[in-house]
């Protein structure tokens, strides 16, 4: 069956791709606040195969970028000195997945040279490893903010389908409101009122809690939709008939069907929440410099010298297609596997 | 996706409006553009006899051309006594003249109004013969009434003109008389340094437009950007002619104006003038690129990189005309704060006073990669207060030191500085940490910011930039003083120390590290307020670049300010452009704009390949 082989793939990539963030500090090479001033905006480094006498190195070099004189920001490579590529070097410290303190980076060359796969910034940061660490707080911001949106949206839909009447109605209505409101002006208006001076931890709980409130709308209305459908279902009224309480009405028989929605829900809020942080972080409104996310990766691009300069500043915009894409995947193959009649 | 479905319709609606509303904002500049070639606009008024004119040495033009330049936001006003800034006063001033001019290429003072002046012994009276037989825009005759009541507009409290302070001397205003119809006299309270320099861009009223008014009490009003064009007039080399909300103004010739070339061809050469109003800086660039605009000012250094990289096949030239006259620098909050800011900023400001310290973060302060990551190159370290294109007033002794982690080490262990780890206590065992304040709109002060942060960190101070919007910058460093430290940028109006006097004097409404002082908080500042007020009344060059080569030492030996650099004033302008002589000075492009003109021949960049 092709969407079982589809599921499949999409929760291998999806897990290839946390896996990747998660084990940032063993991939990146450098520490993402890492300044090289000597090197702003160097373009990615090409891996060298063959050397300068045509002899083939099984062990790929890079070459030093060496600023293309009476020029600011151009470099040409001076390949006078190869520096081969080396597997399992000492750098800098990180704390592998976010707890065992390490030194190994999985890649990286001798000083003095530098190898930046994906270039650098315009102060010399390492761009690959930006990117790494930038999808942490993104990725997560996503995931944590989906947490609460469905949290509520399930709290909110259940009460209302289950109790009915003036509480649905008065929920629902203000459920309408919400997904009626412009998404991306609201959180540009509920993050600017809020205060801008506060140190990165809390920018980043304020954007994850300001974007995860506002979205429980669209997950409520589906849940309470099931709820409804369920709780008039005969064994629930038989089990109510035979005297069991609401909470074991609801935990028994109502709330396992909301699973399969509030899981399809996940897979297709989650990228849509990255893509909202990486939005306030763009209009500087997320987290603050020196610390990256996707989105104050991507915010250079505003100006104009940056945009049509250097490429590779593009290179977060990819890493959060590729994520979206795989998420979106995921939430298609899910909801194909939930709703076989529908296909 | 995030976008809601629903904002279609009105999105639609709105998108209808837009075409009517462009089509026929585009049949408008159809015109427009037609419009010079047919009707040649204003011709300039012949020369009469009587009128006592002023011949400039420029190369000899030709008539004719729309010239058009960008500018980031509409003007606010046109009124000159009230319009407070940039853009209202980069059109105010293509409008109107002064008295006694600062020529900006040579930085010195010129004739203008005055065709001529005498100074009293005691350089406290000041005598100003007046050109005869001239005119305003609108035809009326120029004299000393005019001046006078100029004068009288400037110096009303009632009326708030931000020039007000510029003219009070000595705690007491410029005092005004008419001697003759051609002839006013000043006078000061007090001898006054370069007292001349102060008529600069003070623009003559016309009294027989705005008497009634000011009488009326509603002169605060007249002026404003959309007055009619009959209702405006003035001295300089141009007049309003139209103005469309959101997009343009367009000024014409003054065919009254008082300057000739060397050929007596009545100045300016250009017919017209055109503001255009482009949001930002880079939409700018894109619009000089294309051609659209023929001048460029307040070029950053990134966007005149890639312009430079195709100027040749344009039909554009770029001129870096080297560091400007203002200067960047890192301050830190010093404000006697009452409670509960007090005991929150203690820690702070006990490192903060220590001049150790201060000498340690100047040390550590890595100023060439300012100048290259902020400035891509194109600036100047600085050491201290004064540009070093200043060249009548820079204090070329002041010692350069380069960047040392050593020595700011050493400083700070002396001053009972210790390290943990990596982190940086002060003596009583307390993490350094603090956090800057820069403006958001101000990528480069951010980006100063950011590289101060690293170089700190590696001194194992924790630091935090913190871009706010700009109002909030200033309101934390004049209102609440509920600050750490702050990256701000000042200066660039005159090459004259005296518009200096209010950041260094202790009590002075810019002294920004510690505002409000009732009296000087340290020797070294009561020696600075000393050296300030001793320059502003010594009438001899030598003598008072002496005096202020001593404040420019006391200012970079005890660091109230860590100056940190400076960027190049970077203008561009089409080749066919001809007398343009870029400035240090703002207006860097347009001081001579009665004196530009398009050169014949020269194929314009407009339609140029791609």
């Amino acid at each position: 069956m092709l969407h079982k082989w589809k599921v499949g793939a999409a929760v291998i990539f999806l897990g290839l791709v946390h896996a990747v963030i998660i084990f940032a500090g063993f991939l990146a090479p450098y520490e993402p606040i890492t300044q090289h001033r000597e090197l702003p905006f160097a373009p990615p480094m090409r891996l060298h195969f063959l050397d300068s006498q045509g002899h083939w190195h099984l062990h790929p070099f890079v070459c030093e970028p060496e600023l293309r004189p009476g020029t600011f920001y151009e470099y040409d490579e001076s390949c006078t000195r190869q520096y081969p590529v080396r597997w399992f070097v000492t750098g800098s410290q990180y704390r592998l997945a976010g707890m065992l303190a390490s030194h190994t980076h999985l890649f990286g060359v001798d000083p003095p040279a530098q190898i930046f796969v994906l270039g650098t910034d315009n102060y010399g940061r390492d761009m690959f490893s930006r990117i790494l660490y930038g999808g942490r707080v993104s990725l997560s911001a996503g995931l944590l903010a989906a947490a609460i949106s469905l949290l509520l949206g399930a709290l909110v839909g259940t009460i209302s389908g289950f109790y009915g009447r003036w509480v649905d109605e008065s929920f629902m209505r203000l459920a309408e409101l919400f997904v009626v409101l412009p998404w991306l002006y609201l959180l540009l208006a509920v993050r600017a009122f809020l205060p801008l001076h506060i140190t990165p931890l809390h920018a980043f709980f304020l954007v994850v809690a300001v974007i995860g409130t506002i979205g429980w709308a669209r997950p409520a209305r589906l849940v309470r939709g099931i709820v409804l459908s369920a709780k008039t279902r005969k064994y629930v009224l038989a089990s109510r008939g035979f005297g069991a309480s609401d909470s074991y009405i609801l935990r028994r028989h109502v709330l396992p069907h909301t699973y399969g929605v509030l899981l399809t829900q996940a897979a297709l809020l989650v990228p849509q929440y990255v893509i909202a942080e990486v939005t306030l972080s763009f209009f500087g409104l997320g987290l603050n410099e020196p610390l990256p996310s996707w989105g104050n990766l991507l915010s250079v691009l505003q100006q104009y010298n940056v945009l049509v300069s250097y490429w590779w500043m593009f290179a977060p915009a990819l890493a959060l297609v590729i994520v979206s894409f795989s998420y979106l995947l995921g939430a298609d193959a899910l909801q194909r596997k939930l709703q076989p009649a529908s296909v | 996706m995030l976008f809601n479905e629903n904002y279609s319709r009105p999105q639609c609606k709105n998108l209808g409006h837009r075409i009517s509303f462009r089509a026929s904002a585009s049949l408008i500049a159809l015109l427009l553009a037609g419009a010079p070639r047919l009707l040649a606009g204003v011709s300039p008024q012949p020369l009469q006899r009587g009128e006592e004119l002023q011949t400039t040495e420029n190369e000899v033009g030709r008539y004719g051309g729309n010239l058009v330049v960008a500018q980031r936001s509409e003007p606010k006003t046109l009124n000159p006594v009230t319009a407070a800034d940039a853009p209202s006063r980069e059109v105010i001033g293509r409008l109107m003249a002064d008295l006694i001019h600062i020529n900006r290429a040579s930085q010195q003072t010129e004739p203008a109004l005055a065709r001529s002046w005498t100074v009293s012994r005691d350089g406290r009276m000041f005598t100003l013969k007046l050109r005869h037989g001239i005119r305003f825009s609108d035809g009326q005759p120029f004299n000393a009434d005019d001046v006078v009541f100029t004068f009288h507009v400037y110096l009303d409290e009632k009326i708030h003109s931000p020039q007000r302070d510029l003219l009070v001397i000595g705690g007491k205003p410029l005092e005004v008389a008419k001697v003759d119809a051609y002839t006013v006299r000043f006078t000061l309270a007090q001898p006054y340094a370069a007292a001349e320099r102060l008529f600069d861009s003070l623009a003559i009223l016309p009294r027989h437009l705005l008497e009634k008014p000011y009488q009326e009490g509603r002169f605060a009003q007249v002026w404003a950007v959309n007055a009619a064009p009959q209702e405006i007039a003035g001295l300089g080399p141009f007049r309003l002619k139209a103005y469309v909300p959101g997009q343009r103004i367009v000024l014409e010739r003054n065919p009254y104006y008082w300057k000739t070339d060397r050929s007596k061809n009545r100045l300016p050469y250009l017919d017209e003038v055109t503001f255009l109003f482009v949001g930002n800086e880079d939409a700018q660039a894109l619009r000089f690129e294309a051609g659209d605009t023929d001048i460029i000012s307040r070029l950053g250094a990134e966007n005149y990189s890639l312009l430079s990289k195709d100027a040749g096949s344009r039909g554009y030239e770029l001129f870096d005309l080297g560091p400007a006259l203002d200067y960047n620098f890192l301050f830190f909050n010093l404000n006697d704060l009452k409670p509960p800011l007090q005991q929150k900023l203690s820690a702070q400001q006990s490192w903060f006073a220590n001049l150790k310290f201060r000498q340690a973060v100047s040390a550590a302060v890595d100023r060439d990669a300012i100048v290259r990551l902020v400035y891509a190159g194109r600036g100047a370290p600085l050491w201290g207060n004064v540009s070093p294109s200043n060249k009548f007033w820079v204090d070329q002794s002041l010692p350069h030191p380069a960047r040392s982690l050593d020595r700011a080490k050493e400083l700070l262990k002396a001053a009972g500085f210790s390290w943990r780890g990596n982190d940086l206590v002060d003596p009583q065992g307390r993490p350094v940490a603090f956090s800057i304040i820069t403006s958001s709109s101000n990528t480069q002060r951010t980006k100063m910011a950011t590289i101060i942060q690293d170089d700190l960190s590696q001194l194992g101070m924790n630091v935090q930039v913190v871009p706010l919007e700009f109002r909030a910058v200033l309101d934390r460093i004049f209102q609440s003083y509920d600050y750490e430290a702050a990256v701000m940028g000042l200066g660039g109006g005159d090459a004259d120390p005296n518009p200096e006097m209010n950041v260094w004097l202790s009590g002075g409404g810019t002294h920004l590290w510690h505002l409000g002082e009732l009296k000087p908080a340290s020797d070294w500042e009561a020696q600075l307020d000393q050296l300030m007020q001793r320059q502003m009344v010594e009438l001899k060059y030598d003598k008072r670049k002496q005096v202020f080569d001593r404040a420019q030492e006391i200012i970079a030996g005890n660091l109230p300010c860590i100056f940190l650099g400076t960027p190049d004033v970077l203008v561009g302008a089409k080749e066919n452009i001809g007398n343009f002589k870029p400035a240090i000075l703002e207006p860097s492009t347009l001081w001579n704009v009665d004196q530009l003109y398009f050169r014949p021949g020269v194929a314009v960049a407009a339609g140029a390949p791609r």
